[in-house]
């Protein structure tokens, strides 16, 4: 249980997101790799978006990220983040190339962030969900 | 060689219910409303119609809901049912009708949509964005509040050139007794107006309201001989897309408005210069001023500086969105757009652009997902 009284109902994850969080929780951020056309990505999927493959690698990424863009949220749209405005939801990208939404934690709102802004990872739970998380590096 | 099917196709009617809190309609009884009065502007039986094209509701899904919309107007089409591309579809599904009354397939067509998330459910708006619900990411107005910031971060974007087309839909509503917000704005206004997402304000948001809207289209040469009084020729159209995961575009700060205003204009055989006046999808304040961008009529990173000093208002270079469009006359996604695009090439809009160049009108969908353009002139 996180937030004043209400719990996040995420979907029921699919294996790999499945793959993705327990690795995520041994402190590992990783991404799959095409094994064909060696494409990398993120979100996980059971297949490359890019020559549509079913056979892909795991690989952990290093952890360097920067910032491609943010937005900070006043208002609550769920019980759960009420007491935790302003916060901010960044999109990074990693030095190896995926994307993926996140929060940059240590910093009020979004201060200091700009595009580009390197950052490092910083793994973290919400609920019993272990979350890619990154902080000013 | 002019393409075939500029002109080929007509809107010969439009036809809407009031706009704004409309509580005890459903979205067929609106349906229902909007269509009557699309065919008594055609001045068209309803018999003549075998073709019915809808939206769906975003407040109350059902499968299937063409045949709802079919039986409430106790029509049985020939071609129709229901498109899903959000804020595009009304335009998509105008492209459809001609496309299937050109080869055929129908011959008067219906493109109708309504919806009551005033009176009924936003919640379509709000949601969690699947498992990164987990990191705070909800709702709508923050997808369009990621790419505002990049655009901000990237070309000097400012809040106050976000405002500039909040306060020209702001002044173009108060002149439509139609619109549902008829209050003017100023720019302090909207620089006073709260924080919804930053950097998005209230004051960048549409409204959010009930209400249907209906068109009626057929070909130029049906329309001659129905004897429409004022048919309305489609010139061009076009589409244009993304794939889901906002986070994942290469370029945050283009969007898919350029393949879409690319094959209409080509099909239209016009360019920016040539448009007079535009109805541009304005769910929030940065989409406008990006659709400006791609539609080329200013170069990428140059929307901010082209909306500043009214040059966006009646009386300036482009006038945009000149009934209101989703910031001040309805929230109800794209159609109402259509329908000024044709006010304004029958000279009725309430805020008349002189001359006769063409209008063009963009809808769009999701978080810059889908996009639509109609290019409609004589
Ligand atoms: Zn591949």
């Amino acid at each position: 249980m996180i937030g004043t009284n209400s719990q996040i109902d995420l979907p029921e994850p699919s294996p790999d997101l499945t793959r993705f969080r327990n690795r995520l929780s041994a402190g590992r951020l990783s991404f799959q790799r095409c094994d064909e056309c060696h494409d990398a990505w993120l979100p996980p999927r059971d297949h490359c978006p890019h020559c549509l493959s079913p056979a892909f690698t795991w690989e952990d990424a290093s952890g360097r990220a920067r910032v491609v863009s943010w937005v900070v949220y006043h208002r609550a749209f769920h019980p759960a983040f009420a007491d935790r405005v302003p916060y901010n939801v960044t999109v990074v990208e990693l030095a190896e190339g995926p994307r993926l939404i996140s929060n940059v934690v240590g910093i009020s709102a979004a201060d200091g962030l700009a595009i580009d802004t390197p950052l490092a990872l910083a793994v973290e739970t919400e609920g019993d969900v272990p979350v890619a998380r990154f902080r000013l590096s | 060689m002019a393409h075939s099917m500029r002109g080929a196709a007509v809107i010969a009617g439009i036809g809407q219910t009031a706009h704004g809190k409309l509580p005890g309609r459903t979205p067929l009884s609106m349906t229902v409303e909007a269509v009557r009065s699309a065919l008594r502007d055609a001045g068209v039986e309803k018999d003549a119609v075998d073709g019915v094209f809808c939206k769906y509701p975003t407040s109350t899904f059902a499968s299937m809901y063409g045949q709802q919309v079919a039986e409430a107007l106790g029509m049985r089409p020939r071609v129709g049912g229901v498109w899903d591309q959000g804020g595009a579809t009304n335009i998509s599904m105008i492209s459809f009708a001609a496309m299937c009354i050109e080869n055929g397939q129908c011959e008067v067509a219906i493109v109708t949509t309504a919806d009551n998330p005033r009176t009924g459910t936003r919640q379509a708006y709000e949601r969690a964005w699947g498992d990164d619900a987990a990191y705070g990411w909800f709702s709508t107005p923050a997808g369009y509040a990621m790419i505002a910031q990049r655009h901000m971060a990237q070309y000097g974007t400012t809040s106050e050139q976000l405002g500039a087309i909040a306060v020209a839909c702001a002044r173009h509503g108060a002149a439509n007794p139609l619109a549902a917000k008829r209050t003017p704005l100023t720019l302090q206004d909207h620089q006073a107006s709260e924080w919804v997402v930053e950097p998005l304000r209230r004051a960048d948001c549409c409204l959010i309201s009930d209400g249907g809207a209906a068109v009626v289209v057929m070909s130029a040469r049906r329309a001659a001989e129905l004897g429409v009084a004022d048919p309305v020729p489609i010139l061009g159209f076009g589409q244009g897309q993304e794939s889901w995961e906002v986070a994942l575009r290469p370029d945050l700060t283009t969007t898919a408005a350029s393949a879409s205003a690319q094959t209409a204009f080509t099909m239209a055989g016009v360019t920016p210069s040539d448009i007079r006046v535009a109805q541009l999808y304005d769910c929030f304040t940065i989409t406008p001023l990006m659709i400006l961008e791609d539609y080329g009529f200013c170069k990428k990173g140059q929307g901010g500086a082209f909306v500043e000093n009214g040059n966006i208002e009646v009386g300036g270079q482009l006038p945009i969105n000149t009934s209101g469009g989703l910031l001040a006359e309805t929230g109800m996604p794209g159609m109402q757009l259509v329908i000024e695009g044709v006010r304004q090439v029958r000279g009725t809009s309430t805020s008349q652009v002189p001359g006769d160049g063409p209008c063009v009108v963009a809808n769009q969908g999701g978080v810059m997902h889908t996009h639509s353009t109609l290019v409609l002139g004589r």
